[in-house]
């Protein structure tokens, strides 16, 4: 599955300055480890060691966070946008 | 409340709108809003609120305004560099419109005194600069059933939703915790297109002129992600999390928590 992944600004530095990216994979965490594969270090940054995505950064399937959905089960189809969303703080 | 004469003219081109009228209005003039920083945020803010009418605006910041605040803070100007953020906002504010009643803290929020300084308030419009402090606010929101009216940025983008605790996602459903120290970049050392501050803060606006006057529906429910570089709003959806730390079925956040600062910019200057 081909699909299209939004990129968030304090991780484009990953994507050499991409907003979004294709990547491949049946579900959220075969995406994953597919985005870890071209952009090494990503995976990293989005999952804690044991693999669970942070508590401070969402992964959407269009409009759906896949908390409430399948976590990182979550399935895709061809055309999906995922956005990775993390928690930003900025006000100043 | 009768409206002056000159009320009726300074607000003629909202009182005319159908939803508001002189009803409206009142609403405006009788209501009060608490603005938790008077920064990227918060400048823009205040400024349409108070230009609309609203009758009593707090204003929390324990900074004093800086030479390189002005390139997006726009309620303060350059002769004001060295005063306290509160009192060159608190006079911007009266320049503008004497109707409104300015309450100012020059403090910075912590558990011990966020519940006090909220509780006559309508709803807080969070403009804050760190994860410590927004996650103490909406905190001490749900804990005290206050509205809330979210905003962050971060270098070319912008996030905001609107928090009725009790009836819509709060911010803990949409992020359970705070990053842990050094994993995002939280502060001045990320930068900021001032536009952007400017873009958030007015939607933050807008949602306390929706909330007040009770028109329209409030960004509650959604995350509206703005993105400077391609003029893109996007909307993604933020459910109420039974599992939320604080509103949840099985709360483990009871108290406030005063989260360490760890913005080491930030750490050095103080």
């Amino acid at each position: 599955m081909a699909v299209k992944v939004i990129i968030p600004t304090p991780l484009q530095k990953l994507t050499k300055n991409q907003a979004d990216v294709e990547a491949n994979g049946s579900n959220i965490r075969e995406l994953i480890d597919d985005l870890e594969k071209n952009f090494p270090g990503l995976k990293e940054r989005i999952c804690d060691e044991t693999g669970k995505v942070r508590r401070f950064i969402n992964i959407y399937v269009n409009e759906e966070d896949v908390r409430f959905l399948k976590q990182d089960r979550t399935p895709l189809k061809d055309g999906d946008e995922v956005s990775i969303i993390p928690a930003i703080a900025g006000g100043r | 409340m009768k409206l002056r004469e000159d009320q009726i003219e300074r607000y003629s081109r909202q009182i005319i709108l159908p939803n508001v009228g002189g009803k409206g209005q009142e609403k405006l003039l009788n209501a009060k809003v608490l603005i938790i920083g008077a920064g990227g945020l918060g400048s823009p803010a205040a400024l349409y609120l108070a230009a609309s009418g609203i009758g009593t605006i707090g204003i929390v910041d324990s900074d004093k305004v800086e030479l390189n605040n002005l390139q997006r803070q726009i309620i303060h100007s350059t002769e004001e560099v060295g005063r306290p953020k509160v009192e060159s906002a608190r006079d911007r504010i009266n320049a503008i419109n004497e109707d409104v009643k300015v309450i100012t803290y020059n403090l910075r929020l912590t558990s011990e005194n966020i519940l006090d300084i909220i509780k006559d308030y309508d709803i807080v419009v969070d403009g804050s600069d760190n994860f410590p402090t927004r996650y103490l606010v909406n905190d001490a929101c749900v804990l005290s059933k206050k509205p809330l009216s979210h905003g962050g940025i971060f270098r070319f983008d912008g996030q905001a939703v609107t928090i009725i605790p009790g009836e819509s996602a709060c911010y803990r459903c949409l992020f359970p915790e705070p990053p842990p120290p050094g994993l995002m970049p939280s502060c001045q050392e990320a930068g900021i297109l001032g536009a952007v501050a400017g873009v958030i803060g007015v939607i933050q606006a807008n949602e306390v002129l929706k909330f007040v006057l009770g028109i329209g529906e409030l960004l509650t429910g959604r995350l509206l992600v703005f993105n400077a570089l391609d003029s893109s709003f996007r909307k993604v959806k933020v459910p109420k999390d039974p599992k939320c730390p604080i509103c949840g079925e099985n709360p483990t956040v009871t108290r406030l928590i005063d989260y360490q600062e760890f913005c080491s910019l930030r750490k050095k200057e103080e």
